[in-house]
């Protein structure tokens, strides 16, 4: 009863922390319509600001979030331009590649600067007793830093004029330009605020786990999981849909081997793709 | 219809390599023709389903995997004859692409992209946790089962030629699809799904087929590298990034054609070893050909092939 209390625990704060980094992946599928391989690269990335941040200037991940979250905007925004802009309206194939290029390049030059030992940031603080389950208060502060950015995402899409628009773009893109949207800047802004979310989402997890610069793609393929189970394209989805995995993560590690459980993902995400492509609480 | 003059070229020069290692005896050679051919063998069988018919198998490389576990287990547990081996992956691999396909073949673009990496992933950790198979750290061939073919040195020439044999059959069949009803039926399955299924295609038997194809030659494959090496990891016989290999040759020689992923692969294997080789490049190789995949995407979309084609119309009935 207590472990199985403590799985529930740990599973609804870790799933809250794989949603944030799979909302950025839905944000940017809703409205660009192309999957971002790049997705896991830029989450490393956000690891590894909040590393340097920390160790340089003794920024706590929880601050170094926000000039993360800054820097790689603009990279996003500049990557719209410069590469994902001139294949839009293509096939998958290509825009598959043109992220896929853009994440080997930053594990590329990633490996080379950073190696590909393993890191962490130590946070000195203790632990927080809730009923009688014992949490690192690193991850009780990580859960409210998802839902505070969870939130800011909701107050941005449906409360302001650029977020009218994005959301406009996502639902036609046509329609959209009539109205006296310019697109490109709404797309270029999308995936920004998408990657950039995957980066705070790293800086979360880098909070919590040791990571490399290889971590991003296991964080990625869960986004895949999430994404789907919550309906792809619906940036909230993604939240429950992490939540479900986190649950699912940690309640069935209890009972059967750890190395097992993402075949049982996998093979959710297969299944769900064929059966309920639009997500559990999506409706045809 | 214009005369087909492809392979008068194509299949001479893939020999003339393949033969170069076997005349000058040379081992260090034989290793990168070796890799060279199962290019070949890889891209060319991708560019079945993915070239002519419209279908980014982002998760290929599962049946590269499955072809060496049942290789492997079939060699080394069983002492079945290596030549037996291979056909047999080739009919599990294949039995199981028109299972999966039967499934995920209703998916469209992305959507199935996605669900090809989830099979890949899947199939992965099953691998990597079932004791049987060797778990995580993988398979070892017993040393011993290499003396009923005249010990390891001539194994690794069997295993060569068997792979010589691989790419001329994988690049026969390329071409054969290609100019066949199939092949059109395919071509049209790429350009408009819906429409090819009103004009009366049966787009369901045709996608099966194409998957199924794709999936032999690979899986052959996979039985070949696990005789030769004689070990076999999970973690390196469904490594995602085989598959993109196996795309970004596609890409770069030129996708939906007979030669461009031939050319592609000949071009990629010297590519790959100079990068790798190169004292200033080798740390870099991976940013390398991340900003050499962006370029292509952006400029050249159509691959060497392609872009010849498309430039001189003269050369269209030779490269194909």
């Amino acid at each position: 009863m207590e472990a199985l209390l403590a799985a529930i625990i740990t599973g609804l704060l870790l799933g809250m922390v794989y949603g944030l980094a799979a909302v950025g992946l839905n944000l940017i599928f809703g409205v660009l319509k192309i999957i971002n391989l790049s997705h896991g690269a830029f989450i490393a990335l956000g690891m590894f600001g909040a590393y340097y941040l920390f160790q340089y200037f003794g920024l706590i991940p929880f601050v170094s979030v926000i000039p993360v979250f800054v820097v790689i905007l603009i990279i996003g925004i500049l990557l719209y331009f410069i590469a994902i802009r001139r294949v839009m309206g293509r096939q998958e194939l290509s825009t598959l590649l043109i992220t896929y290029s853009i994440s080997l390049i930053i594990v590329g030059l990633g490996t080379f600067f950073f190696t590909t030992n393993p890191r962490s940031i130590d946070i000195p603080w203790e632990s927080i007793r809730i009923f009688s389950v014992y949490i690192p208060a690193t991850r009780i502060v990580a859960l409210f830093l998802a839902i505070i950015c969870t939130f800011l995402l909701y107050l941005f899409l449906y409360k302001t004029w650029i977020g009218k628009a994005v959301r406009a773009v996502s639902m036609n893109r046509v329609a959209a330009e009539y109205m006296g949207v310019n697109s490109h800047v709404i797309l270029a802004t999308s995936f920004g605020i998408g990657i950039g979310i995957a980066a705070i989402a790293g800086v979360v997890i880098a909070s919590i786990f040791p990571f490399t610069i290889l971590s991003g793609g296991v964080y990625e393929l869960k986004s895949f999981v999430i994404c789907v189970l919550g309906g792809l394209g619906n940036p909230f989805g993604a939240i429950a849909g992490g939540l479900i995995l986190g649950l699912v993560e940690s309640v069935l590690s209890l009972k059967i081997p750890v190395g097992i459980v993402p075949f049982i993902e996998f093979i959710l995400l297969v299944l769900m793709l064929l059966v309920k492509p639009e997500g559990i609480f999506g409706r045809r | 219809m214009t005369k087909k003059y492809v392979l008068f070229w194509l299949l001479p020069i893939v020999l003339l390599i393949a033969l170069y290692p076997i005349v000058t005896d040379n081992f260090l050679v034989r290793e990168n023709i070796f890799l060279m051919l199962s290019y070949i063998v890889f891209a060319s069988s991708m560019n079945i389903i993915m070239g002519y018919t419209g279908y980014v198998s982002f998760g290929h490389i599962v049946f590269y995997g499955i072809g060496s576990y049942v290789g492997i287990l079939l060699i080394n547990n069983l002492h079945v004859h290596f030549v037996i081996a291979v056909l047999c992956a080739a009919l599990v691999a294949g039995v199981i692409a028109l299972l999966i396909g039967e499934a995920v073949l209703r998916l469209r673009g992305a959507i199935f992209a996605i669900a090809t990496i989830g099979i890949n992933e899947a199939v992965k950790s099953l691998v990597a946790n079932v004791d049987s198979l060797g778990g995580a750290v993988g398979i070892f061939m017993d040393f011993s089962v290499y003396d009923s073919y005249g010990g390891p040195d001539k194994a690794l020439w069997i295993a060569y030629y068997a792979m010589v044999i691989l790419t001329v059959l994988t690049i026969l069949v390329s071409y054969f699809v290609r100019n066949s009803k199939l092949g059109l039926g395919l071509l049209a399955i790429r350009e408009d799904e819906d429409t090819a299924l009103v004009v009366g295609i049966n787009t369901k038997r045709f996608k099966s087929i194409a998957y199924f194809l794709s999936a032999i030659f690979p899986a052959m494959a996979g039985t070949i590298f696990a005789f030769k090496s004689g070990n076999i990891v999970p973690d390196d016989a469904f490594h995602i990034v085989k598959s993109v290999e196996m795309i970004f040759i596609n890409v770069f020689g030129g996708l939906g054609t007979v030669s461009g992923p031939v050319l592609g692969a000949i071009i990629y294997e010297k590519l790959k070893d100079y990068l790798l080789t190169n004292p200033t490049l080798k740390d870099l190789h991976l940013a390398v050909s991340g900003v050499t995949l962006l370029l292509i995407v952006i400029f050249a979309p159509s691959g060497i092939v392609g872009w010849f084609r498309e430039r001189f119309k003269v050369v269209r009935g030779v490269l194909e």
